[in-house]
């Protein structure tokens, strides 16, 4: 390049002859957004968390003859911590959510979720069960959903080439994570904790209010009671 | 089981001889305790209720004098008409075979409360939890009585009939809103936190909630040992899971080491539970079907076959000849798609990450093909219905003419990646000195904790339920059940080896079956979906799983749809009740080889 890469430059610059094939001027947002997404597009590092029986389709997905390093993505991480994409593959237990979501939290931005099958997507056939999160989103933001029970590797790899697609079409200057006021789903998500059920720590409103009622229908019926008495008397 | 009575019925001369073992057996108890033991006078169902107080008496007898000594499976029933709750437990006898005195103990609803087994099978460490964590039922006397699938603090135990969970709709499916015709509404609409969930009327968080693991972990600081002679050091807890890579799934152990040394060994488990179970009480017969898929994912096929010879004892329907050959030729095929999946991973296991484990994949992605080709579906198949199997064999697999790739993979694919893995492995240095003489599980502990499949196996004991109490044809077919004696991990990576081997043999003598029956019907009857039970009972059917014995306790009222209980022996679960056992005195990177050699998986442990 040359010395003068001010953006606002343009194409005022004359470019000597002898160096018209080497020389580009350009605005440097067109250039670093493809340049900065087609590096993390192609090196998505997912972490080695397997769930329920999705999880066997990911591992045949990333095994030889589906064979996931084609995308870039064969390096299975066991730590949130160097990993960029978490695959949700299989059901969500309201005994395993609490440590999904510290995983979650433990992964560094830029971070993407994955809810692979039915059951991340919407609990599935167990949606039902008393110990079943109905879908992951109810706590982590999700980025793609694959569907299938459990999605074959090419539904997987389908999905894969979506969150690539996504990937590539964000930019640097909108991106939530580099933006100083974030939005909702940048940050820790708070993590859940195991009481009589499973309670989130964002519902404590909805928690309380629903106590409330529950007290208020009691002193209601005493009071009707009450009231009626002196009637009848 | 002669030289294991102590008094004959020869020569008392009091009880008539039986040449059943199990009526012999329960004859001899009843008159040992003429008290405590009774037959179970409900229609369709067996065995004998027990004493609650003489609970333990009767299990010592059994055990000792009768030559039962292998408890299979333990579980709750809720007679809710009755007040009561029932435990019924299946005890097997190891040497001779055949099926289960079934023994059951009643106790009330309220106040729920039996003597716990674990001091005559220490395999009825994990059962029992389950049951008082389902049901409620306190075991007195259990070593360590806590929840096993969900967390201490849970709000009720879900297996009552009475227990609703938040997402109830109806009592018995298919639901009215949903058929015939009907619109749905949605659950969660109904619910005000909208989310699966509800709490106890009033009910304010108070930040208890956090301390629901406390117990996992040892409270007393570390003991030290005598100071005098050896280097003081504290313990140290650690704990591995639920994401670990080399718990295979969302298993969970709290290991307490000194040094580098186990000490002790927790598993914690339940992060997988998905309440199988209640759900599969809602279900009718035939829903449960796919729901089987899921319990042991890398066995769908086997799981299947399990329900469906459960059911069809129930029904007391046929199977059609050519049904059988294929369902034989299904679970044969599932168990050498398991065997090669578990081998993998206990070499990936040892740290020959992952390329060896890649080896097997290549051969195991056949055997999916075929099932895709003949259920459409790769992994969790939904094949097996009763009376028969949903669809005939396909026509042509990848392109391949069905008999000519059954042909190749039987007789040529699999024996090739089989020799390949015994050059590979059977042999390899690192893999010897790593798994010789590592998680030993002696005969006598195999069998004491319920140990099941090849576990059981690589410990010496001969038993296999193809054998023991043939299910479908393995009783026409010629097969050995390998065995092997010195119960450690190589052990347990041999004689997955020879159950493969042996699936091939079974394998090649059904090919021509195959080809004799093509054309004949694959399902008896005509296919029904609503199914109504014809007469009130009980039935445990049972198979042997590439896992171990793979048990279904289903009990149903007559012309009900739904089953009244259903209960599921899952033998990753029991197998893992050996673990601590196995693993005391090893390293901590031993816990890891010595896990995979068990071969869980978490779908079945948890259900
Ligand atoms: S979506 Fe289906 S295959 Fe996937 S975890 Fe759920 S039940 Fe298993």
């Amino acid at each position: 390049m040359t010395s003068q890469t001010d953006p606002s430059a343009g194409s005022d610059i004359t470019v000597p002859d002898e160096l018209q094939n080497n020389v580009v001027i350009t605005n440097i947002a067109k250039v670093l957004d493809p340049v900065y997404n087609w590096g993390r597009r192609n090196s998505v590092w997912p972490m080695v968390f397997g769930l329920a029986c999705c999880a066997i389709e990911m591992i045949c997905t990333a095994a030889s003859r589906y064979d996931l390093a084609r995308f870039g993505m064969e390096v299975f991480r066991a730590t949130p911590r160097q990993s960029d994409l978490m695959i949700i593959s299989g059901t969500v237990t309201k005994k395993m959510v609490p440590t999904i979501v510290r995983l979650y939290n433990q992964m560094p931005e830029p971070r993407y979720v994955m809810s692979m099958g039915a059951c991340a997507s919407g609990g599935g056939p167990f949606k039902e069960g008393y110990n079943v999160v109905d879908g992951i989103d109810k706590f982590l933001p999700v980025d793609v959903y694959v569907p299938g029970c459990p999605p074959t590797p090419q539904a997987l790899i389908n999905g894969l080439i979506a969150l690539q697609e996504k990937i590539g079409q964000q930019s640097i200057a909108t991106v939530p994570w580099y933006s100083k006021q974030g939005d909702e789903f940048t940050g820790a998500v708070p993590i859940p904790v195991l009481g009589p059920d499973l309670v989130d720590l964002r519902q404590i409103d909805i928690i309380r209010e629903e106590a409330a009622k529950a007290e208020t229908n009691d002193t209601a019926v005493e009071e009707t009671a009450e009231s009626a008495m002196p009637e009848a008397a | 089981m002669s030289e294991m009575t102590l008094d004959a019925p020869e020569d008392e001369g009091a009880v008539t001889v039986n040449d059943n073992p199990v009526e012999s057996a329960i004859a001899r108890l009843k008159e040992r305790f003429p008290d405590a033991v009774s037959d179970d006078p409900r229609d369709g169902y067996e065995g004998v209720i027990v004493d609650a107080d003489k609970l333990i008496e009767v299990s010592e007898a059994l055990r000792d004098d009768l030559g039962f000594e292998y408890l299979s499976s333990v579980t709750g029933v809720d007679l809710i008409d009755d007040g009561k709750l029932e435990v019924v437990y299946h005890v097997y006898n190891i040497e001779e075979g055949g099926s289960a005195v079934v023994m059951k103990a009643q106790t009330d609803r309220d106040n729920a409360s039996l003597p716990s087994l674990v001091s005559v099978w220490p395999g009825a460490d994990f059962q029992e939890r389950e049951v008082w964590d389902m049901y409620g039922v306190h075991f007195e006397g259990h070593p360590d009585l806590r929840r096993i699938l969900l967390w201490d603090g849970f709000k009720g135990h879900p297996l009552r009939k009475d227990w609703q969970e938040p997402f109830f709709e109806e009592e018995h499916k298919p639901f009215g809103s949903r058929w015939p015709g009907g619109s749905v509404a949605r659950i969660e609409d109904s619910n005000p936190f909208g989310k699966n969930v509800q709490y106890p009327e009033g009910w304010l968080p108070t930040g208890d909630e956090y301390d629901v693991e406390i117990d996992m972990y040892p409270h007393e600081p570390a003991h030290r040992e005598d100071e005098s002679t050896r280097m003081v050091t504290d313990k140290v807890t650690v704990n591995m899971g639920p994401q670990h890579p080399s718990t295979h799934g969302v298993f969970r152990m709290v290991v307490e080491l000194d040094g580098e040394t186990v000490v002790s060994l927790k598993p914690v488990m339940g992060y997988l539970h998905r309440n199988h179970e209640k759900i599969g009480e809602r279900n009718t017969f035939i829903q449960n079907i796919p729901y089987t898929d899921r319990l042991d994912y890398l066995s769908s096929m086997g799981n299947n076959l399990g329900y469906v010879l459960t059911i069809e004892k129930l029904l007391g329907s046929e199977v059609t000849e050519r049904a059988e050959w294929i369902r034989i030729l299904m679970a044969e095929l599932t168990r050498i798609a398991n065997h090669l999946w578990a081998l993998g991973f206990l070499i990936n296991d040892l740290g020959a990450l992952q390329t060896p484990m890649l080896y097997f994949y290549l051969e195991r992605e056949l055997i999916l093909d075929f099932f895709e080709a003949a259920s459409g579906a790769r992994l969790l198949c939904n094949y097996m219905r009763f009376g028969g199997v949903a669809y005939d064999l396909p026509d042509k697999v990848r392109e391949t003419d069905t008999m000519t790739f059954l042909h190749d993979l039987i007789y040529e694919n699999i024996p090739n990646v089989l020799d390949q893995g015994e050059n590979l492995f059977v042999g390899n240095e690192i893999v010897r000195t790593r798994s010789i003489g590592v998680g030993v599980l002696t005969r006598e502990d195999a069998i004491a904790y319920s140990a099941a499949g090849p576990v059981l196996r690589a410990s010496g004991v001969q038993y296999d339920v193809r054998r023991a109490e043939p299910y479908s044809y393995y009783d026409k077919l010629d097969f050995d059940i390998p065995v092997r004696y010195n119960g450690d991990v190589y052990d347990r990576l041999l004689i997955r080896m020879d159950e493969m081997r042996q699936s091939l043999r079974i394998l090649e003598q059904v090919l021509p079956h195959l080809k004799e029956t093509e054309g004949m019907p694959v399902i008896g009857g005509k296919p029904q979906y609503a199914i109504r039970m014809p007469k009130a009972g009980e039935a445990y059917g049972r198979v042997e799983n590439p896992k171990g014995e793979l048990g279904y306790y289903v009990t149903a009222k007559r012309r009900d749809a739904n089953p009244q209980r259903y209960h599921v022996r899952a033998p990753s679960f029991i197998n893992l009740t050996a673990l601590g056992k196995m693993c005391e005195g090893h390293k901590v990177a031993d816990v890891v080889v010595i896990l995979g050699s068990i071969d869980i998986v978490l779908g079945e442990v948890d259900r």
